[in-house]
């Protein structure tokens, strides 16, 4: 039987983590490549490693960030952050990603999706979405506002239509964030999460809100997604994906375990 | 051990290469060169692109040589579509024909309320005395992305169960395939790559 997936992710500017799954007891929070073995080798199905880098000579550090991450990483590797063309992500993809996740250059040029999918298939595509839902949409879930950077900028994109395109473009997975929840721990976007997952044939990764174990429970059952990145998912007293995934079968959800 | 990992432009082999070296083997990449094959000790098709992109070992020639290769007894291992190859072909790519090392024909998964592709990890029924897959317990779980599957057979050596059940990993004799992501697949995956490396004739 599929499993749902647990996503650990690292925020990582100039090749430093910044922001992440913490442990309370880990030696260096820093390191990228000491954290995604670490998350790996405690569970996580999958590790994705977000670069938050602006500058150029930051880009470099990222290739090598990525080259030293994948050395031992055995699970599923998407990189995502300042990928704006095919050669872009060819560059990641000879370092050891197995995937790529766009965002703001995808919905600059979508075409950049069919570039990456023709050349690396469909499964190496992740297209990130961030959206908040619109109170004055006739339907504010389905017709949430698509944003980027940051939240900051407006796209005139809605989330239902938009993570369509994307699919029939060639994405192979949706990363959708809830912009009204992220950082808030109370609870994924599950109407959110669902409303998109139902319109679209591949797999949606929840972002965005989560505090406790319940929350994944919920986004697994009435969420409908495939997968949930955790960020921070040690404030809510596990100590790693593993034991996330062990209360997460006690509530009925299918995990991978043993890990 | 020296592995011949080859390279038909359908996406990235980084993965599957270090998975090898990690395990101490010598892997060396060949995109065309019949002598390498000829050669060869082992062979792994790697694979995650479109069953289309299989013409690439018709136009290159590689395709006799791997006939030969397999026919002198060297232990080959397809991997995702590099398994389908084995196959007489795949609805993937009607036009294009496999090795047909095994008969059947690949299909896309069928349309329902579940999502195609198959994303993710899942478990396999191992089949016993599949060599590949020795020491591969009930309830390991591998990595999986794929649209298209291979039918359950005579020689299938392990069964996945996602839409309907599926042949996640194929054996007959030194020739060897499996669906799912070894290299991506963690423990149980390196265990299943170990097991290709050591494999020897009976």
């Amino acid at each position: 039987m599929i499993t749902k997936r647990i996503i650990a992710c690292l925020d990582v500017r100039d090749g430093r983590v910044v922001k992440g799954v913490q442990f309370v007891d880990i030696i260096d929070a820093g390191d990228p490549a000491v954290q995604a073995a670490r998350h790996a080798r405690e569970g996580a199905d999958e590790i994705v490693l977000l670069d938050i880098t602006a500058t150029h000579e930051g880009r470099q550090t990222l290739l090598d960030t990525v080259r030293r991450t994948a050395r031992e990483l055995f699970v599923p590797f998407c990189v995502g952050g300042g990928i704006r063309s095919a050669d872009d992500a060819a560059q990641v993809f000879d370092a050891g990603a197995d995937k790529v996740s766009v965002n703001s250059a995808a919905l600059a040029d979508p075409r950049l999706i069919d570039a990456i999918g023709r050349s690396f298939g469909a499964q190496a595509v992740v297209v990130a979405i961030d959206a908040r839902r619109d109170p004055d949409a006739a339907d504010p879930v389905r017709d949430a506002q698509v944003f980027v950077q940051g939240g900051r900028k407006l796209t005139g994109r809605r989330v239902v239509e938009w993570a369509r395109e994307a699919e029939d473009r060639g994405a192979g997975e949706i990363l959708l964030t809830s912009m009204d929840s992220d950082g808030m721990r109370t609870g994924f976007d599950c109407e959110l999460t669902a409303a998109v997952s139902e319109a679209v044939g591949i797999p949606v990764i929840a972002s965005g809100g989560a505090g406790t174990v319940a929350h994944f429970v919920d986004v697994f059952g009435r969420g409908r997604a495939d997968a949930a990145l955790a960020a921070s998912i040690f404030h809510f007293g596990v100590s790693s994906a593993r034991s996330l995934k062990e209360e997460l079968a006690k509530a009925g959800v299918s995990v991978r375990l043993p890990c | 051990m020296r592995v011949t990992v080859i390279d038909y432009k359908a996406g990235n082999l980084t993965s599957v290469l270090k998975a090898l070296r990690h395990l101490s083997a010598e892997a060396e990449v060949t995109d065309g060169d019949l002598a390498s094959i000829e050669a060869a000790e082992r062979i792994v098709l790697p694979g995650v692109g479109h069953f289309a992109a299989t013409e690439r070992l018709d136009a290159t020639g590689l395709t006799p040589s791997i006939r030969a290769a397999i026919a002198r007894g060297v232990p080959f291992l397809g991997i995702c579509v590099g398994m389908q190859w084995l196959f007489a072909g795949s609805s993937e790519a009607p036009e294009q024909r496999g090795l047909g090392h095994f008969t059947e024909k690949c299909a896309r998964f069928p349309e329902g309320p579940e999502k195609v592709p198959h994303v993710g990890w899942n478990s396999l029924e191992v089949r016993p005395n599949s060599r590949l897959l020795a020491g591969v317990e009930p309830g390991e779980y591998v990595y999986f992305t794929h649209s298209y599957k291979a039918p359950v057979t005579a020689d299938t050596a392990a069964i996945t169960r996602y839409i309907e059940p599926f042949a996640s990993a194929v054996e007959r004799g030194n020739v060897m395939g499996v669906q799912f992501h070894p290299e991506k697949s963690g423990a149980t995956g390196l265990k299943i790559l170990g097991n290709f490396l050591a494999w020897r004739e009976n």
